[in-house]
């Protein structure tokens, strides 16, 4: 048999071979057989000194050709073989994807927080700042400077709490006294928000609680008009409680503020024809708003005839308990944690 | 207030639904809370004429009544009760009627008999005999009203009248009155107001001969209004005037004391009638109580009263005490002859506290805490001779008595339309300014407005621009966006600290709490907190709800427990919480509290221990960029374990206290098992936090690692082996951390052995074995010499 011969025989033979190789180490000892240093191939191209001129380059080029295909289908095998063993390995991994994920623990703000935080970051948009004061309170900021003099019913015994003999310290009763000392201190214009607790004689029940919190907003400035107070609450209440949300603002009294207005928004579970949710009425309070009382302007030392301002109050656990269908006020301080994961 | 439209509508004459009517009530300020009307839930009632009545043949006593009720044939009711005569008029409940309570009344058998309906008394009808003082509680309700057969009951006794709720807000007493409210309505509706000066014949004698008045002060009362009336009748009040009362919430008694309440519904200005023979000396004084005095009210109670108590008395005694409520001694009875009809004007603030001090508030005392107008009190008096005589129950004397101690002030206001539309951001006509106050009995004068002497509540140019928007309409007032600078809006550092801790700890696992402010002298004995720390200085609350919630709490620690003493009631198994809570801290500077935050973590149940506590700690300071973090044992906190405790340190400032509590702490809040808690200050923390991060370059060369474990005595902390292996490693000891500790067979007693991971680096060359050999072979010798500490 010529060299050429047997090198078309060891290319047929091979082949076979190759493609019946049914694992990565068969097919690795036929690479050996073939191609190694001491393969068949490398055994044949060892007689090429005994050809002649004439034949070695031609038998050379074949040589060249058989390595070539071997390796590329050793190369072609070996991918086929690594792909099946991967196939093979996956689908021994796969899982039940329907079994519970390892828990990971995350904590929750406190339902009032996630409300307070929505509405801080409204007027944070609005070009807010968020102002603070103290809970221990004198009495002139609380009551005197708010326009409500010795006297006034707020003032009594049975509905604040006080530390002093002569009344003259107390447990703020609304967050306007901030309103006050914002005024006194800081450059117009001013436009903050002072959320925080604020603190009643009320003993604890589904609706009532002697700690409880407000926001109240305060904007001052020259020009300040009742309709930008409309305007401004619209927005938080469109923001809070979705953009077709249908106010209405009807007269009211505070001491600090005049006109005084109440917000009530249209019944959200009826639409305004009335239900239980809204008693009936069609529509729910939802906070308590007005021009600031130039008295109040003016014992702050802002001149009333050149400066006017809004300011109003909502109270964030009544939010609270709306948004979330809260029932019962006490839930709110009681902290049980299956209530606390559910918001 | 309760309004009845019926009796409006003697003042005011409005074409409106209910609904239209109670809507722009409330529009124009007079918030409506809800209205209803009057039988609305009796149906198919109606006037009966008894025929005929016979023995029910199977009960001993009921009774089978022939009645007709005015149709083709009479119809069948039986009854039990016993006052029913042939002849009489009866309310009859028909087949298929309704009435008060959701009651239905159907035809059905009682003892075999078919009866048609039910013959009804007047407490089925929703009444009781004070409304119809000649039928009796327990029986059939005997109609003697004028009606005929066949009537509708709810026609017969003037029911379907609309009652409507007003919340009138405390700067609005003229409004607690039907007029102030007809005045209100015509406002809002333009209708005319129909007001009624009252008519007295008169002719009984002079006021003047019987009695005198003296008012000794006048701060405390600056009018006192007296009429007299003689040969006064006692009896029931006729059928219109207790039917008014009754839709106002006010129970009918006789003639006199419903004509007191009918004014004071009326014309909002409280009444009071005294027996003329009871005041001694024929002289009434308005002056404050004697030292102990004591007086016996109308509700038979003995009142001690003090001298910041204003009273009425005779010559000798207080008989009433002022704008509260009368005495005893001077109640009209059945054998009063003659009467004194108070109307007074009392100082507001001084009637308040009367009435908290005694703990009795009155409807009077109600309206007069508010400030009630001095000029209404000759016209209310008027009005109650004049119902006297309407109702032939006594002869009124000529004159009155009308001592004014104070004069009212008239209120005069610039009118300033333009002040107004920019306050408002309007443009209203000074023209319909000028209506809408004259429609509230303002009278214009040029530019001058003079307030009415009941608009006690308008004293600024800021008041006038409400009356003009309300009545304008606060819905037409057009929705703006105030311009201005603008401003940057913001949350500040403090702000932003407190939200990033929130965050990292809800990231952890932990769920926020809110509790309350505040503590009490109990809870700091529970935390075992020592009789001399400063911390029970504290915001003592003088009038607190209770001891629990009698101080401002100085430590948050209780309030953390009780919470996770509630959680463990409720049985819940595994919590972790925390809470950003305020204490109120007293200060020597500043009569206000330095109000400190907080930050406790409170952890019981799976996944809770102390390292896992303190790991907690040490990844929040590490996230909020607060170093040099150094933790001390605490043993002497006796509201936590002794040997379980740590101060935590950031380099020499002291941030807070977390360990195990104590388990004699444990169920005073209702706790059991190992409870994990800490309290960190909030400004501390944020003291120490540090500079932006800056780049550091990653290391360029490969790090060796060496593990060894090092026999030591028990007492050797981990934190002192570390200390003694850092400074004998040097610079090319880049970390070395504990991973096992361990006592038992192979270590002798009192010693332990403590693993470590070594991590060995070169910043400018890969470190060689040799190298690293010659750094453990210090580091080893280091700790034998510091600790005694040999490799195991």
């Amino acid at each position: 048999m010529s060299m050429k011969e047997t090198l078309q025989q060891l290319r047929e033979s091979s082949l076979g071979a190759i493609t019946a190789a049914e694992n990565i180490d068969a097919l690795e000892a036929l690479r050996v057989k073939y191609l190694g240093k001491k393969g068949e191939l490398t055994t044949i191209l060892k007689q090429m000194g005994a050809l002649s001129a004439e034949d070695r380059p031609i038998v050379g080029q074949l040589a060249n050709e058989v390595r070539e295909t071997l390796t590329y289908n050793i190369e072609q095998r070996r991918k086929t073989l690594s792909e099946k063993l991967l196939e093979m390995r996956l689908s021994s991994e796969t899982l039940d994807i329907t079994m519970p994920g390892k828990p990971v623990e995350i904590g929750k703000k406190h339902p009032l927080n996630t409300v307070l935080d929505e509405a801080k970051d409204i007027f944070i948009s609005m070009g807010f700042t968020i102002a603070e004061g103290p809970e221990v309170e004198l009495s002139i900021y609380n009551f005197d400077k708010l326009n409500t003099q010795e006297g006034h019913p707020a003032r009594d015994r049975q509905d604040t709490f006080y530390f002093t003999d002569d009344d003259s310290l107390l447990l703020r009763t609304q967050t306007s006294p901030v309103q006050v000392r914002v005024m006194e201190t800081q450059p117009l214009p001013i436009r903050i928000i002072s959320p925080g607790r604020v603190y009643r004689k009320d003993e604890v029940d589904a609706t009532h609680s002697p700690m409880f919190h407000q926001i109240e907003g305060l904007v001052v400035d020259r020009g300040i008009t009742m309709g930008d107070l409309k305007g401004t609450l619209n927005t938080l209440v469109r923001q809070l409680y979705g953009e077709n949300t249908v106010t209405r603002f009807r007269p009211h009294h505070f001491p600090f503020t005049e006109p005084s207005c109440e917000v009530d928004v249209q019944c959200f579970e009826c639409g305004g024809r009335g239900c239980r949710v809204c008693k009936g009425e069609g529509w729910i309070e939802l906070l308590g708003a007005g021009m600031v009382h130039p008295k109040v302007l003016e014992g702050c030392g802002i001149d009333s005839s050149v400066y006017s301002g809004f300011a109003f109050g909502i109270g964030l656990e009544r939010m609270a308990m709306r948004r979330f269908n809260i029932s019962d006020l006490r839930l709110i301080y009681e902290n049980d944690v299956r209530f606390l994961s559910q918001f | 207030m309760n309004l009845s439209r019926e009796w409006l509508s003697e003042f005011t004459d409005i074409r409106a639904t209910d609904k239209e009517y109670c809507d722009a009530m409330t529009l124009s300020g007079s918030k409506v809370e809800g209205w209803e009307v009057t039988g609305e839930e009796i149906s198919a009632v109606v006037v009966g004429k008894v025929t005929e009545i016979v023995r029910h043949g199977n009960s001993d006593h009921m009774w089978i009544c022939t009645v007709d009720v005015g149709k083709n044939s009479p119809i069948t009711v039986v009854t039990g009760a016993q006052n029913v005569r042939t002849g009489d008029l009866v309310p009859v409940a028909q087949d298929g009627s309704a009435l008060p309570g959701g009651i239905k009344i159907h035809t059905g058998k009682l003892r075999g008999v078919e009866s048609q309906g039910m013959l009804c008394s007047l407490k089925e009808l929703g009444l009781d005999s004070h409304d119809y003082p000649y039928a009796i509680e327990d029986g059939i309700f005997i109609i003697q009203e004028p009606c005929k057969v066949g009537d509708d009951i709810r026609d017969v006794l003037g029911l379907g009248d609309t009652v409507v709720e007003f919340e009138i807000t405390n700067n609005r007493p003229d409004c607690l009155s039907v007029i102030g409210l007809a005045r209100e309505s015509a406002a809002t509706f333009g209708t005319e107001l129909k007001l009624h000066k009252p008519v007295i014949k008169g002719g009984a004698g002079n006021i003047s001969d019987h009695l005198t008045v003296e008012i000794a002060d006048p701060a405390l009362c600056p009018r006192y209004t007296a009429k007299m009336v003689r040969n006064i009748k006692i009896g029931p009040s006729p059928e219109w005037m207790r039917r008014r009362l009754r839709a106002s919430g006010v129970r009918p008694i006789n003639n006199i004391v419903d004509i007191t309440n009918y004014v004071m519904l009326e014309y909002g200005q409280p009444m009071h009638a005294f027996d003329y023979s009871c005041v001694k000396g024929r002289k009434i004084i308005v002056r404050r109580a004697a030292e102990s005095e004591f007086l016996t009210t109308l509700d038979g109670k003995d009142r001690a009263i003090t001298p910041d108590m204003l009273v009425i008395a005779d010559e000798y005694n207080p008989i009433a005490l002022a704008g509260v409520m009368g005495g005893l001694s001077s109640e009209v009875t059945d054998s009063t002859n003659t009467i004194v009809f108070e109307s007074a004007n009392f100082n507001g603030t001084s009637i308040r506290k009367t009435a908290i001090a005694l703990g009795m508030r009155t409807d009077a005392s109600g309206r007069y805490e508010k400030g009630l107008d001095p000029m209404n009190t000759v016209p209310a008096a008027e009005r109650a001779c004049e119902l006297i005589e309407m109702l032939g129950a006594g002869e009124v004397m000529d004159g009155v008595i009308d001592v004014v101690a104070a004069e009212p002030k008239q209120v005069c206001l610039p009118l300033e339309p333009d002040r107004i539309n920019s306050l408002l951001g309007t443009e209203i006509s000074r023209g319909f300014m000028v209506k809408v106050l004259e429609k509230l009995d303002f009278i214009i004068d040029g530019d001058m407005i003079r307030v009415p002497s009941f608009r006690s509540d308008i004293e600024h140019y800021a008041d006038i621009a409400e009356e003009v928007a309300r009545f304008y309409g606060y819905d037409k007032i057009e929705p703006t966006m105030f311009s201005g600078a603008a401003a940057k809006g913001g949350y500040s550092k403090k702000q932003q600290f407190e939200r990033s801790i929130s965050a990292i700890c809800r990231g952890m696992g932990y769920y926020e709490v809110m509790t309350y402010s505040f503590g009490s002298k109990t809870a700091w004995d529970k935390i075992n907190l020592p009789e001399n720390s400063p911390l029970r200085r504290a915001f003592v609350i003088q009038n607190p709800l209770g001891e629990d919630t009698s101080v401002m709490r100085t430590v948050a620690l209780p309030s953390m427990l009780d919470v996770l003493g509630t959680n463990l009631s409720k049985r819940n198994m595994d919590v972790k919480l925390f809470e950003l809570a305020t204490v109120y801290l007293p200060t020597e500077d500043s009569e206000l509290a330095d109000e400190q935050t907080i930050l406790t973590l409170g952890a019981y149940g799976a996944g809770t221990g102390f390292y896992e506590l303190k790991g907690c700690i040490e990844a929040l300071l590490g996230a909020l960029r607060i170093g040099g973090l150094r933790f001390e044992a605490v043993s002497d906190n006796r509201a936590y374990h002794p040997g379980r405790c740590a101060a935590v340190f950031s380099g020499d400032v002291y941030l807070g206290i977390f360990g195990q509590i104590h388990p004699a702490v444990c169920p005073d809040f209702g706790l059991a098992g190992e409870i994990f808690a800490a309290e960190l200050s909030l400004r501390d923390m944020m003291r120490c936090v540090g500079p932006e991060p800056t780049y550091v370059p990653l290391p360029r060369f490969p790090a060796m690692t060496r593990d060894i474990a090092v026999v030591c005595s028990r007492g050797v902390t981990v934190a002192a082996l570390a200390d003694a292996m850092y400074k004998a490693g040097g610079e090319y000891l880049e970390s070395c951390k504990p991973f096992d500790v361990y006592t038992g067979p192979g270590i002798p007693e009192g010693k332990r052995s403590v693993a470590f991971s070594l991590t060995m680096r070169a910043k400018d060359q890969t470190l060689t074995d040799e190298h690293a050999d010659e750094i453990m072979k210090s580091i080893l010798s280091n700790l034998e010499k510091v600790h005694g500490a040999v490799i195991r």
